[in-house]
């Protein structure tokens, strides 16, 4: 447990002395909060409110991007082997890059909260316990998603394109980028085995309908349940040495990650409620009674 | 033997079709430095990584303070500091942080504060790991392997690619470590490394140990021959050349005739008279007291060097 603590403060404040940190954790998310909230939403209260969700989703979602880099690096430069000799264990390293990445981005996301509220007048900002659970159920199961994707790839320039091949489909065919009502209806069909939609449509449902926990416990349960699943494969995969073959049993267990979504994906195509809900808010945003902004009911 | 700190027992190990480790034997005692010498290639560095529990061997036995380093992985790395190849530190890590994050790992500990002084870091305590030069980097990783106290320092190649100088630095790191009775287990591919430094030295070739003993020890093998190295115009036969007066062995290494010799007056001028018959001419000539060199040039026909 101390090996995890310290690790971890030291994780931070590498990550402050970082100027890549910076630009992918600070400047990034913020570019695109103002991207989404001047320009989609064309400043308009409810409008930004609508695309808040999905906006937090995606800096959530990015977390993997700098966890998978971050431990690629370090194995490749041989740093991880110092830490072996130490004893320091698999499950401290791993540990302490996801909680590292929760302590940095949960600030951000907060901030971003507080800009949709008070700069850009956002009605609403919903449940906090249940934006402050799928935020953290968010950061572990995609930070762990990262370490994963770390341990299956040999070389940063593998890490990139990997992360690049999930990257796409998780922030266009989730309902993060264009909403999900807007996309063909097979597109829907396709994203709902998809974590990231589920992550979308928590959040858009907790702060457009302000939906309690309990009405989200299926997006809460199945990315929490995620989140164990991918931390004990990133544990299972993890190598020290960067000359260590990846066991002959990773896509076995990479494919395992990938059940709880295809088994939910299967249950909700045959229920529409998450096509539904999404649905529903975003004919909400389009109705004309819903224009000029809602802080005067 | 059995109280020995470090007991090797036929190690092998293969990376696909490469035999790294063909049968490695050795112990080394409380207190002691002692020294892997071959090329690189040899198996020095698979050898020191499966004691420190890095590595799986495929056969055969190792013990460490009494423990498998495999089995009792972690136990074992309460007990052993080590510097390793191919290894670094995040680049914006400053240089106390390290010793100090490392300390905080281990139960037995000693003061980095400390360790900074006495491996003249005191200066660079607030640079990033990044913009240290080689030798402040060796320095470095020399003291992070003293952070726990270790009852067995592992260096592995604690000098390669560093210039003279800062060679040197280390070799008075080490030498104090013996003085302190510390038990060492150094590789290197530097002959004057291992006849300096160690109490004993196994020579490590193709994945065996093929000569062990004090470096004292090992140079009484060739004791009573001297080694005369002798580059000529022409070639010649290494044949022709063993059969002369006084010459016990000849060979060619490097391209020049590398000549053991028993009573090298009467080999020198054998030799002379035979590459004035042959209308050969001697470039060059050295004499040399024998080194560690030799004893690996009479087992393996090579040259050490890389």
């Amino acid at each position: 447990m101390r090996n995890f603590a310290t690790l971890t403060r030291m994780r931070v404040r590498l990550a402050f002395r970082n100027k890549m940190f910076f630009f992918f954790v600070l400047v990034m998310p913020f570019a695109f909060f103002f991207l989404y909230a001047g320009v989609f939403a064309k400043s308009v209260p409810r409008t930004v409110g609508f695309y808040l969700g999905p906006l937090l989703a995606f800096n959530v979602m990015g977390s993997f991007w700098g966890l998978s880099a971050t431990l690629v690096m370090f194995r490749e430069q041989g740093i991880l082997r110092r830490f072996h000799v130490a004893p320091v264990t698999a499950s401290d390293m791993l540990a302490s890059s996801i909680v590292a990445n929760y302590v940095l981005t949960l600030p951000i996301v907060l901030v971003e909260l507080l800009l949709a509220r008070f700069l850009f007048h956002v009605p609403s900002l919903g449940n906090p316990i249940s934006l402050f659970l799928l935020v953290s159920v968010g950061l572990i199961s995609f930070g762990s998603l990262g370490l994963v994707i770390a341990s299956i790839t040999n070389t940063m320039q593998e890490t990139q394109v990997l992360n690049q091949l999930l990257w796409l489909p998780l922030i266009f065919l989730s309902g993060a980028t264009f909403p999900l009502a807007y996309l063909p209806r097979f597109v829907q069909r396709f994203g709902l085995f998809l974590p990231a939609t589920y992550l979308v449509n928590g959040l858009q449902q907790t702060i457009v309908n302000s939906a309690s926990p309990w009405s989200r416990y299926v997006e809460i349960i199945s990315l929490a349940c995620w989140a164990l699943l991918t931390f004990f494969m990133s544990a299972q995969l993890f190598r020290w040495e960067p000359e260590s073959k990846i066991p002959r049993r990773a896509k076995l267990l990479v494919a395992a990650t990938a059940i709880p979504f295809l088994v939910l994906g299967v249950w909700e195509n045959r229920s529409d409620r998450i096509l539904e809900e999404a649905r529903s808010a975003f004919v909400s945003l389009n109705a004309p009674a819903s224009h000029g902004g809602s802080a005067s009911h | 033997m059995a109280s020995s700190v470090l007991q090797v027992e036929n190690l092998t190990k293969r990376y696909g079709d490469v035999e790294a480790l063909r049968g490695v034997s050795f112990a080394v005692e409380e207190g002691e430095v002692f020294g892997l010498l071959g090329p690189n290639g040899a198996g020095k560095t698979t050898t020191v990584e499966i004691l420190e529990g890095l590595r799986t061997p495929d056969a055969g036995r190792a013990s460490v303070c009494g423990l498998d380093p495999q089995r009792d992985a972690e136990a074992l790395k309460h007990e052993i500091g080590a510097s390793l190849q191919a290894t670094s530190l995040p680049d914006k890590m400053r240089v106390s942080e390290a010793l100090w994050l490392f300390a905080s790992f281990y139960k037995r500990r000693r003061n980095p504060e400390e360790l900074l002084k006495r491996f003249g870091l005191e200066e660079k305590r607030n640079s990033f790991y990044g913009q240290l030069s080689g030798g402040q980097k060796q320095r470095l990783a020399l003291a992070m392997a003293l952070v726990n106290d270790p009852r067995v320092l592992f260096f592995d190649e604690p000098t390669a690619g560093l210039d003279p100088q800062v060679r040197r630095e280390i070799y008075d790191v080490i030498e104090e470590l013996r003085r302190d009775k510390r038990t060492v287990l150094l590789t290197t591919h530097y002959i004057e490394e291992a006849e300096r430094l160690c109490d004993r030295v196994a020579i490590v070739d193709y994945g065996k140990v093929i000569a062990l003993g004090t470096p004292r020890e090992l140079k009484a093998r060739s004791a009573n021959t001297t080694r005369i190295e002798v580059r000529l115009a022409k070639p010649a036969s290494s044949g022709i050349l063993q059969k002369l007066d006084g010459v016990v062995d000849a060979r060619e290494v490097d391209g020049s005739h590398v000549l053991h010799c028993q009573r090298p007056p009467q080999a020198i001028v054998a030799l002379v008279k035979h590459l004035e018959a042959e209308g050969n001419e001697l470039v060059s000539l050295e004499i040399a007291t024998p080194s560690l060199e030799d004893v690996f040039i009479e087992v393996t026909g090579r040259r050490l060097r890389d």
